[in-house]
């Protein structure tokens, strides 16, 4: 059984002091019942999450108390593409016909903050500074300058075209360009990334509608099919956040595994993407995650970003809503975010953003703490 | 003098005449672990034995954490001293790639593959006057 997206809804994302999280999640809901011509009491089951902003489940406090299963997910940065995973295998069983999945979130401002004992390390490793996944970013992208030659320069047009972006998606946090100059001279954070390197901590709520293929048509007269939905863990020996040590010898790691399960399972390859988000938690990241999606080589990243293929109207087009950098990153929503975009992407209506040429293929990935990746592969 | 502890049990053997990282080899596969685990990452063995790991290695990569962290970081000072500090993976030959606070906090001064030296050193004096010892890595002059 195929299983179709029928119905997307957002919140935008940002600071709305005046809607809680569960609040922004409802908001959502309710526009993807609305853009799928349904009611509340049609959906069979749902899946969600939300890591600051109370058990995505009482939403249907919000919503309506109609008696059907509704599952909380928490798996940190892929909570929305755990949940996604969870509702396709739901409708590919045959269990259900249709279902919900939802992602909301509210986070205090400032860098998110890690209990070591919560992961199994020593108080010693938070006490001497070094629970901060900022410092893991920074290490990563720059033993990755290092050995293929990226420039601090490439680093600040990763932020530069995350703003343009985001300038153009009504639903973005941040909406004004910055330069390349005032990116690399903002406040270092961790050598090489600078504060207009990283996302923050943010707001926002996404909810989406999937149903059985063969139903799609009853509800959208564009409906975007699920080709696959993978999620991957660590193994031993790829380098991840918040490790007191690591193996000699690395081998590929949890973004690696998902992404190839997913080309596979979808049976494309990733020529055939029109269009990417991938996981930007700053530049570094989506530096990275290009070649580790199978985009490019490692290495061919800094002339592609250089000559701009990465924007809106370039051959590789990623993060055509500005990303996590321009939407900050509101953990429960933060993933589906990115198959709400990918859906407007291929039904032709995300307006300033819209990708060139009729794509038909795109891809999203996440990527997160402890060293967890989610891909999802949607065709029109 | 102030009195001395060591930051953790079981992470090094300091003060020993010459002190060094404790880490654990795996007896099935042989791989290394810094801390000392109860079983095995990478193949799940439960028979592990702790060994000290070298003093020398090369530094893997680094940053410099130029703000303070919130609590749990824990040393005497406050905003206005906070003095931005190095962190790196150093790796020590036939061991393990270890993560660690470095002496060094200059940009200028870290390049990856450099010769580091691990050493022991006070983090921060507590109330009642003991000091904290912990580890660090040391560009080789
Ligand atoms: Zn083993």
């Amino acid at each position: 059984m195929d299983v179709a997206i029928v119905g997307i809804g957002i919140h935008p994302f940002g600071r709305t002091p005046a809607r809680s999280g569960l609040q922004q999640g409802a908001y959502a809901a309710r526009l993807a019942l609305q853009d799928a011509s349904i009611q509340w009491s049609d959906i069979q089951f749902a899946f969600g999450g939300s890591a600051s902003a109370g058990s995505a489940d009482a939403l249907v406090n919000e919503l309506g108390l109609t008696g059907i299963p509704f599952i909380n997910v928490a798996n940190g940065c892929a909570t929305g593409g755990s949940s996604l995973i969870s509702a396709f295998n739901a409708i590919k069983s045959g269990e259900y016909d249709i279902g919900m999945v939802s992602g909301f979130d509210k986070h205090e401002r400032g860098a998110f903050n890690a209990d070591p004992k919560e992961l199994g390390i020593g108080q010693w490793y938070g006490e001497v500074g070094m629970m901060m996944t900022t410092q893991f970013f920074a290490m990563k992208i720059q033993k990755y300058m290092h050995d293929y030659g990226i420039s601090t320069d490439t680093l600040a047009k990763v932020s530069e075209k995350a703003f343009i972006n985001g300038s153009k998606n009504p639903n973005a946090w941040r909406r004004e360009p910055i330069t390349v100059e005032e990116i690399t001279n903002s406040m270092m954070v961790s050598n090489p990334l600078t504060k207009f390197m990283f996302c923050s901590p943010s707001e926002g709520g996404v909810a989406l509608v999937l149903c059985r293929a063969d139903h799609a048509e009853k509800y959208t007269k564009t409906p975007v099919y699920l080709k696959a939905a993978t999620m991957k863990s660590r193994r031993f020996g790829s380098f991840e956040v918040f490790a007191p040590s690591q193996a000699l010898e690395q081998v590929d790691g949890p973004t690696v595994d998902a992404s190839k399960a997913a080309f596979e399972m979808a049976g494309v390859g990733p020529k055939d993407m029109s269009v990417m988000q991938l996981q930007d938690t700053e530049v570094g990241a989506e530096i990275m995650h290009m070649a580790e999606n199978g985009f490019c080589e490692h290495g061919e990243q800094e002339a592609l970003i250089q000559s701009g293929a990465t924007h809106i109207n370039g051959s590789l087009p990623i993060n055509t809503d500005g990303g996590c950098l321009a939407n900050g990153e509101p953990i429960g929503a933060s993933g589906l975010r990115q198959v709400y975009e990918n859906t407007l992407q291929l039904r032709g209506q995300a307006g300033d953003h819209q990708v060139p040429g009729d794509p038909k293929l795109a891809y999203t990935h996440v990527y997160g703490a402890p060293g967890i990746s989610a891909v999802t592969i949607l065709q029109k | 003098m102030s009195n001395q502890v060591p930051i953790a049990e079981g992470l090094f053997t300091w003060p020993a005449a010459k002190p060094a990282l404790l880490g654990s080899r795996c007896n099935q596969c042989g791989i290394v672990a810094f801390p000392v685990a109860s079983s095995c990452m990478a193949c799940s063995g439960q028979d592990v034995t702790a060994e000290e790991l070298p003093g020398r290695g090369t530094l893997w990569t680094w940053t410099v954490q130029q703000f303070m962290p919130k609590t749990p970081y824990n040393t005497n000072e406050t905003a206005e001293t906070f003095t931005p500090y190095g962190v790196g993976y150093v790796e020590l030959p036939g061991g393990v790639r270890v993560e660690g606070r470095l002496t060094e906090n200059d940009p200028q001064k870290l390049r990856i593959g450099m010769d580091m030296d691990v050493v022991f050193e006070p983090l921060r004096t507590e109330d009642s006057g003991e000091e904290v010892i912990s580890f660090f890595f040391k560009p080789v002059e």
